[in-house]
C-alpha cells in the first residue's frame, strides 16, 4: 500500500461526489417529467403523486414511434458502409501496397480534427444540389464521409499490427486478396471492428449540426436533431420537456447499460487514439 | 511501411528461385499493388466527395461574398479582414477561448486530483458501476445535456434551490440568463460532460505507473506535492495531451450545448464560432463570412491541438 489511508478516504469522497454531481441532472429532470401538468416544477422536488402518465403524453407529442425509426434508419445507412469501406481502406493501408500511401494517409489524417461546422454549409449547397436536402440521405452520406478520418485511422493501426507473414502465408496458400481478406483478416479484425461499430452508432445516433442544418422535418432526423426540435416545441411546458428527453435518451441508455463493457472500452480506446 | 517490409525478402527468394514461379510470384505481388488502391478507393472516394470538396469550397467562398442565391462578388481577403477587425466576431472567438478553461482545464484538473488520490477504480462489481455512470455524459447526445442543464440552472431549478437551502438565496439566479453568468454556466455543462471522461482516462493511466516509482519517491521524503510533480505529471503525460486535445477541440467546436442551452444570448454573451457560421450562413446569409470565420475556426483548432500532439507524444519511449 502506498497511498496513506487519508488519501484514500479523501479520494474515495471525491469520486462519490463526482458521481452524485453526474446523476443529479437526471434525478432532478426525472422529478420534474413527475410533476403534475401545467404546474411549475421546483428544483428537486418527488412530486407526491408522481405522474408517470406524463411519458405517455411525451411519447405521443414528441411522435416517439417515427424518431426511433428515422434513427434507426439513418444508423443502418451509416454504420454498415462506414465499418466496411473503413476497414477495407485500413486493411489496403496497412496490409497491401498501395503506392502513394503515405500521401493518402495523410490526407485522411487532416480530416482528424476538422470541425464539422468547417464543411457544414458547403454540404447545405451541395445537398441542395443532388436533390437531397429533407431527405435522410442529406444526414446519411456526409456522415459516412466525416467517419473516414478516424475510421480508416482506427483500422489501419489495427492492420499494421498483423503480421504480415499471414498474408504471405494466406498467398501462398494460393487465396485471392478478396479471400484473404474476408476470410482471413476481417474476422480476427473484429474486436477492432466492434468498437469502431459503437462508436459510429453512438456519433450518429448523437448526431445535431447535421440533422438542424440538413433536415427540416424532425421525424427524418437522428434522435439528437429531434430532440432539438423538440424542445423548440415544447421548450415552455418544463413537464413535457423533461418526460420527453428522458424518453429519447432511453434507448441510447438502454443499448449503452446492456453494451456497457464494450462501450467503455471502445470510447477509451477512441479518444486514446483519435 | 509494411508492404515494403513484406515485398523486401520474395525479391531475393526470386533471384534464388527458378524463373518461370518467380515471374509468377513477382506477378501477384504486382497486381497486390493495383488491388491495393482498390481497396482503398471506396473511402477516399466518400471522403473527397463529402469532406475534402466542402473543405475547398468553403477556402473558395470565404473569397467571395454571397448570400448564397445571386452572383457571388471576388472580395479576396476582406471577410479573413472582417473576421479580425469586427469587435463582435473577436468576442466571439474569444468565448470559445475562455470556454477551453471550463471544457478542459477543470476536468483534467478535477481528473488528476481525483486519480491521484485514487490510483485506480475497484476491479468488480462496484469498478464498473462507478466506470458506467461517469461515462453516462458521454454516451447521452449533447443535447439533452443541454437541456437537463438549462433545468438545473434556471431560476427555479436546482442550483438555485441549493443555494437557498444553505442560506445564499442572494445569489440565486437564472444562472444562463444573466449577463455575467450565462458564459460560465455553458462553460459548467461542458465541464460536466467532460469530466468523467477526463477522470476515467486519467485513473486508467494511474494504474499503468510502476508503484516502485513511488515508493522511491517517499524513499527520498519527497511529500505528496513533489510526488505528484515528479512521478504523477511526467507518467500521465500522454493519457493528459488525450485529454487537452479532445477536450479543447469540444470547447472551440462547441455548438450543439449553446444552441439548446442559451441560443448564444444574452447578446452575444455566449456565442460560439460554431453558433456564429450557422447563423450567418443560414440566417444573414453571408456564406462568405460564415465561410471565412470557419476556415479561421479550423486554423485555430489545428494551433491548439498539434503542439500538444508534439509535446505529449514526441519523446514518449
Amino acid at each position: 500500500m502506498n497511498l496513506s489511508r487519508r488519501e484514500q478516504v479523501t479520494g474515495r469522497v471525491f469520486l462519490i461526489a463526482l458521481i452524485l454531481v453526474t446523476l443529479l441532472p437526471f434525478v432532478s429532470m426525472l422529478s420534474a417529467a413527475l410533476q403534475p401538468r401545467g404546474t411549475v416544477p421546483n428544483g428537486l422536488e418527488w412530486p407526491s403523486d408522481p405522474q408517470w402518465g406524463n411519458f405517455a403524453d411525451a411519447f405521443t407529442a414528441a411522435n416517439m414511434g417515427a424518431l426511433l425509426r428515422s434513427s434507426l434508419l439513418i444508423v443502418a445507412g451509416v454504420v454498415p458502409v462506414s465499418v466496411l469501406i473503413a476497414t477495407m481502406a485500413g486493411f489496403g493501408l496497412g496490409q497491401l501496397r498501395v503506392p502513394g500511401a503515405r500521401l493518402v494517409f495523410g490526407l485522411f489524417l487532416l480530416g482528424l480534427t476538422l470541425p464539422f461546422e468547417a464543411v457544414v454549409t458547403p454540404l447545405y449547397y451541395q445537398m441542395q444540389d443532388l436533390g437531397l436536402l429533407n431527405t435522410r440521405w442529406a444526414i446519411i452520406l456526409p456522415l459516412i464521409g466525416l467517419y473516414m478520418p478516424f475510421a480508416v485511422f482506427w483500422m489501419r493501426a489495427h492492420f499494421t499490427n498483423v503480421p504480415v507473414e499471414l498474408s504471405e502465408a494466406a498467398r501462398v496458400d494460393g487465396s485471392s486478396t478478396w479471400q484473404l481478406f474476408w476470410r482471413v483478416q476481417v474476422p480476427l479484425a473484429r474486436p477492432a471492428i466492434a468498437s469502431l461499430t459503437i462508436l459510429m452508432f453512438l456519433w450518429t445516433w448523437n448526431q445535431f449540426l447535421l440533422a438542424i442544418v440538413l433536415v427540416d422535418d424532425a421525424t427524418k432526423r437522428t434522435m439528437a436533431g429531434a430532440l432539438g426540435a423538440f424542445q423548440g416545441q415544447w421548450g415552455t411546458d418544463l413537464v413535457l420537456l423533461c418526460a420527453g428527453s428522458l424518453l429519447i435518451l432511453t434507448p441510447t441508455l438502454i443499448v449503452f447499460l446492456i453494451f456497457q463493457r464494450q462501450f467503455i472500452k471502445a470510447l477509451i480506446q477512441g479518444s486514446v487514439k483519435g | 511501411m509494411t508492404s515494403a517490409l513484406g515485398s523486401a525478402p520474395t525479391g531475393r527468394d526470386d533471384r534464388r528461385a527458378r524463373p518461370t514461379p518467380a515471374r509468377a510470384h513477382r506477378s501477384r505481388w504486382a497486381r497486390a499493388a493495383g488491388t491495393g488502391w482498390l481497396y482503398v478507393l471506396p473511402a477516399l472516394l466518400m471522403y473527397a466527395v463529402f469532406v475534402l470538396r466542402p473543405l475547398v469550397l468553403t477556402l473558395q467562398y470565404s473569397l467571395y461574398d454571397w448570400n448564397g442565391i445571386g452572383v457571388a462578388r471576388w472580395v479576396g481577403l476582406d471577410n479573413y479582414l472582417t473576421v479580425f477587425t469586427d469587435s463582435d466576431l473577436l468576442k466571439i472567438i474569444g468565448n470559445a477561448v475562455v470556454l477551453i478553461v471550463f471544457f478542459s482545464f477543470i476536468p483534467v484538473a478535477l481528473g488528476l486530483l481525483v486519480a491521484s488520490m485514487v490510483r485506480r477504480i475497484t476491479t468488480g462489481a462496484f469498478g464498473t458501476v462507478v466506470r458506467t455512470i461517469l461515462f453516462l455524459p458521454q454516451v447521452i447526445p449533447l443535447v439533452a445535456a443541454g437541456i437537463a442543464w438549462s433545468w438545473l440552472l434556471s431560476s427555479n431549478g436546482l442550483v438555485n434551490q441549493v443555494l437557498r437551502a444553505v442560506g445564499l438565496g442572494g445569489v440565486a439566479r437564472a444562472w444562463l440568463g444573466d449577463f455575467d453568468t450565462a458564459l460560465p454556466a455553458v462553460g459548467v455543462i461542458g465541464a460536466w460532460v467532460l469530466l468523467g471522461l477526463c477522470t476515467i482516462l486519467l485513473v486508467t493511466g494511474m494504474s499503468k505507473i510502476d508503484p516502485a516509482l513511488y515508493e522511491a519517491a517517499r524513499l527520498d521524503g519527497a511529500g505528496p506535492v513533489r510526488e505528484f510533480l515528479a512521478v504523477t505529471l511526467p507518467s500521465l503525460r500522454q493519457e493528459i495531451g488525450v485529454c487537452l486535445t479532445v477536450t479543447i477541440i469540444a470547447a472551440l467546436a462547441s455548438f450543439d450545448i449553446v444552441y439548446i442551452s442559451t441560443s448564444g444570448g444574452p447578446g452575444l454573451q455566449t456565442t460560439v464560432p460554431g453558433l456564429e457560421i450557422y447563423r450567418l450562413a443560414f440566417s444573414q446569409r453571408q456564406v462568405g463570412l460564415a465561410s471565412a470565420l470557419a476556415v479561421v475556426l479550423m486554423l485555430l483548432v489545428l494551433a491548439c491541438v498539434l503542439p500538444i500532439q508534439r509535446l505529449t507524444r514526441g519523446e514518449k519511449p
